[in-house]
């Protein structure tokens, strides 16, 4: 039999091992340490959890090791947490059940560790208890009898130094033999009492067939949040709703009140566990961990380091990351240079084929990986600081501030990051575990003023807002002081957080009811951080941003690309002066013939060539999809005081603001090189009049109107694309697209109102 | 009897018990804050919340208003 025999020959089955442990335990270096740096990286469906995927290979076995998100404990409160006890318990649909589970400890501070680990017990499925920071325990004095403990636990202990890469054969050696072993059934934490209380509950929930797990129904007893109560019975379930009311009853008068027993239980067993297995030496009481958290946390020192390292990290994501962002840009430009034949023969015929080549798709990955310097850069940051336990801090630091908006401490270094650019920011709000603190983050992310703003700003601020000082003096050339160009600058910023902090307590109240978000978390001790980690995170976040949020921009670009080129622009005038270009284009290579290339009526001729050409781009776009878009939308833009060019340049600039600089040089007939400093742009736009009439189109109200509109509006296609990947959905981004940009249309209109009426 | 959050820096302070069985009680229990276990105050953050403490040798951060939900007996 052909089936029979394919099946004695194949591989044994894939066999998988779920990770699990605290926040700070190493999780993540362990699962590197095993899979290397080849992860899958992923999101279950309908949640904002990563999935993390690795292969290892034991001894000649192939594994694949789920990484589960950091946890204090397997009690589901929200969508998020189940995830992590339905990967355990086999009941995430595209997930296969776990053949055993890794439980990464802490060494030096096991006791807390332990909590978790008597949870994961219950699972019933093979473990192995994987011991880390054992360095960092001896270093204060605390010495871990691993082979006491696997006695006691009746499970593998494993010490091991994930970073230096000791101790992980005998795990490989110990994770082999527990996949094979049989499922356990451990002695449970809890008095017979409650696990009878138990039991009921799981014969209940499974009459007529059910198949819940035991460990669910003992979740249904503790869990007083409701979310268990929620996901495991139907509304109408009432009996068995009794029944828990009941049992609870019951256990609170036999001096076991839900929720607090678990704890009690736990930490009980805990202490048995631990009996004799940890010795401490009471030598010194402060470690050096405890004199840098002095330092650290201290009142005016650990404030000036705080601000002295936020300074830093801000910095570099504005100017390290500039060299790259410029080198990016130069090879994109000579690429297409290269396609376009500037210096010699053109490598392809101009058409509608290489404009996709050179001004979509060049344009697009461009666009794409103009990105990565500042996500590397501050996801290096973001990873140092993770691993060297100092993240803690700093939301330990920034706490006070933020807790009165809604938010917790951790949500301030996102936020901060977003000065430079929202994507890195946005990717950064993964730090925060709960579900709607991070989406609210994501959610006002967008509103700091990025870095990609500041042409916009710089353009119009130059051309209309004039220079005069508000207050201090001149000497000669140098001006000191505070000149009304720089407060209409400080007040774009203004503008982004005054909108972000009142969005933040909008949503609050309604769309992410909730809360302030808790600050029970531990503060790590201080370690030196792991080259590997730190590398393999970096990588990690740049990879998942090309892959997942890449493809996005670069379709979006390619769109954009579509709408200025077709329909192609074909009139009596481009005739007449494409015309006009062949006939100069004869007389030039006439002159260069004759070796005349400096002659003053050879840069005359070359003049007016070049003027032509800026004057159909301009054509081009201004008849193109995208104008007549401008056109249709003039009657909506017109309470901000703009007309269809301005309305023309906001559109284009959806995808991403910045071109707004370059379209606005097309359609004033300058050419897309122009930039914010350029004198001509300035020029044109102070002289800029409405069609048909001789009235000025710019002043103070519009340009105030225009710089409002865009630091509030989210012209970004790339913050969407990495919102859709962080929240897996893509109601978010949709969401954070209608908000900011209803946003920036009013705040853009009072604006517009209100100071034309106050200017007169 | 008093409560967490009016602990002077550097005291110490048995738990008596966690108000709440909310996911912050809740959370408080899980982080090991249950009855007889020893709590020390190390100091607060520069500008004066949240509270860093020390238990059951590692450090856990409340907020003044968190810390409010465990009673103690000052030691």
């Amino acid at each position: 039999m052909e089936t029979a025999s394919h099946i004695a020959h194949s591989p044994a089955k894939a066999l998988t091992v779920a990770l699990v442990g605290n926040p700070n335990t190493g999780k993540s270096t362990v699962f590197t340490a095993l899979a290397g740096v080849r992860q899958r990286v992923g999101n279950y469906p309908g949640v904002t959890v990563e999935k993390k995927i690795g292969r290892a290979n034991l001894s000649g076995r192939v594994v694949d090791l789920i990484d589960l998100p950091g946890t204090y404990s397997l009690a589901p409160r929200s969508p998020d947490e189940m995830v992590t006890v339905d990967v355990l318990l086999g009941r995430q649909a595209d997930t296969v059940r776990p053949d055993s589970v890794l439980c990464i400890v802490d060494a030096s501070n096991l006791e807390r560790n332990l909590y978790l680990v008597s949870q994961a017990l219950e699972l019933g499925l093979p473990t192995v208890v994987v011991l880390t920071m054992v360095d960092l325990a001896e270093a204060r004095g605390i010495h871990v009898d691993a082979a006491r403990l696997a006695r006691q636990l009746g499970v593998p202990v494993v010490p091991i130094a994930a970073h230096r890469r000791k101790g992980l054969e005998p795990l490989r050696a110990a994770l082999t033999k527990a996949i094979d072993s049989p499922r356990r059934s451990d002695a449970s934490p809890f008095s017979a009492e409650f696990q009878r209380e138990v039991n009921d509950l799981h014969v209940r929930l499974n009459v007529g067939g059910g198949n819940t797990p035991r460990f669910l129904a003992e979740r249904l007893l503790l869990d007083t949040s409701g979310y268990i109560e929620g996901d495991l019975l139907r509304p109408e379930d009432r009996a068995t709703r009794e029944a828990l009311a009941a049992a609870r009853k019951r256990l609170a008068d036999a001096g076991q009140p839900v929720p607090a027993v678990e704890a009690i239980a736990r930490y009980g067993w805990a202490a048995k566990v631990l009996d004799r297995v940890v010795t401490r030496q009471t030598t010194s009481a402060t470690t050096l961990s405890d004199r840098i958290d002095r330092v650290l946390c201290h009142k005016v020192l650990g404030v000036l380091i705080f601000i002295a390292l936020m300074f830093v990290m801000f910095q570099s994501i504005f100017s390290w990351a500039a060299p790259a962002m410029d080198a990016i840009d130069a090879a994109k430009s000579a690429l297409v240079e290269w396609i376009e034949g500037a210096s010699g023969e053109p490598l392809m015929e101009d058409g509608p084929l290489r404009s996709l080549i050179t001004s979509g798709m060049i344009e697009g990955v461009g666009s794409v990986l103009i990105f990565l310097p500042q996500i590397l850069i501050l996801f290096t940051f973001i990873a140092i600081l993770e691993d060297c336990g100092y993240m803690a801090r700093a939301a330990y630091l920034m706490d006070k501030l933020m807790a009165p908006i809604g938010l917790s401490g951790k949500s301030f270094i996102p936020l901060l990051s977003s000065f430079a650019c929202a994507i890195p920011g946005v990717m950064a709000a993964r730090v925060i575990e709960n579900r709607r603190d991070r989406l609210l983050t994501i959610l006002v992310a967008p509103l700091m003023s990025c870095s990609a703003r500041l042409p916009v700003y710089t353009l119009l601020i130059a051309a209309f807002i004039p220079g005069t000082l508000l207050i201090g003096t001149t000497f000669g050339d140098w001006e000191i002081g505070i000149g009304l160009q720089g407060a209409a600058m400080f007040a774009m910023y203004l503008v982004g957080i005054v909108a972000a902090v009142s969005m933040t307590l909008v949503f609050r109240r309604t769309i992410l009811k909730g809360e302030t978000p808790p600050f029970v978390m531990e503060l790590p001790s201080y370690k030196m951080p792991s080259l590997r980690v730190v590398v393999s995170r970096v990588v990690d976040r740049g990879w998942a941003f090309v892959r997942r949020a890449g493809t996005l921009i670069f379709a979006v670009m390619v769109l954009v690309w579509a709408a200025t080129y077709y329909p192609r622009l074909d009139t009596e005038e481009s005739r007449t002066l494409l015309a006009e270009q062949t006939e100069l284009e004869t007389k030039i290579a006439a002159l260069a013939g004759a070796g005349r290339e400096e002659s003053p009526e050879y840069a005359a001729l070359a003049e007016r060539h070049d003027e032509i050409d800026k004057h159909l781009a301009g054509e081009q776009v201004r008849n193109s999809y995208l104008g007549r878009a401008g056109h249709w939308i003039e009657p909506v833009v017109e309470p901000l005081g703009w007309d269809w060019r301005i309305g023309c340049a906001a559109i284009a600039s959806f995808p991403a603001r910045e071109v707004i600089v370059g379209t606005l040089g097309v359609l004033y007939d300058l050419g897309a090189e122009e930039d914010e400093a350029s004198d001509t742009l300035r020029e044109k736009l102070q002289n800029a009049t409405w069609d048909g009439t001789g009235e000025k189109v710019y002043g103070v109200p519009v340009a105030l109107s225009i710089m409002v509109f865009f630091a509030l509006c989210c012209q970004c296609a790339a913050t969407l694309a990495v919102i859709k990947r962080e929240t897996n959905s893509w109601r978010w981004p949709a969401f954070t697209f209608a908000y900011m940009t209803t946003l920036a249309y009013f705040a853009a209109m009072s604006t517009y109102q209100v100071a034309s009426r106050a200017l007169g | 009897m008093s409560l967490l959050s009016d602990l002077p820096i550097g005291g110490r302070a048995k738990v008596i018990g966690v108000a709440g069985a909310d996911s912050v009680g809740v959370r408080l229990l899980e982080m090991g804050l249950i009855p007889g276990v020893e709590v020390h105050l190390l100091g607060t953050a520069p500008l004066g919340d949240p509270l860093e403490f020390e238990l059951r040798g590692y450090r856990l951060s409340l907020r003044r208003s968190e810390a409010a939900r465990v009673e103690v007996e000052v030691d």
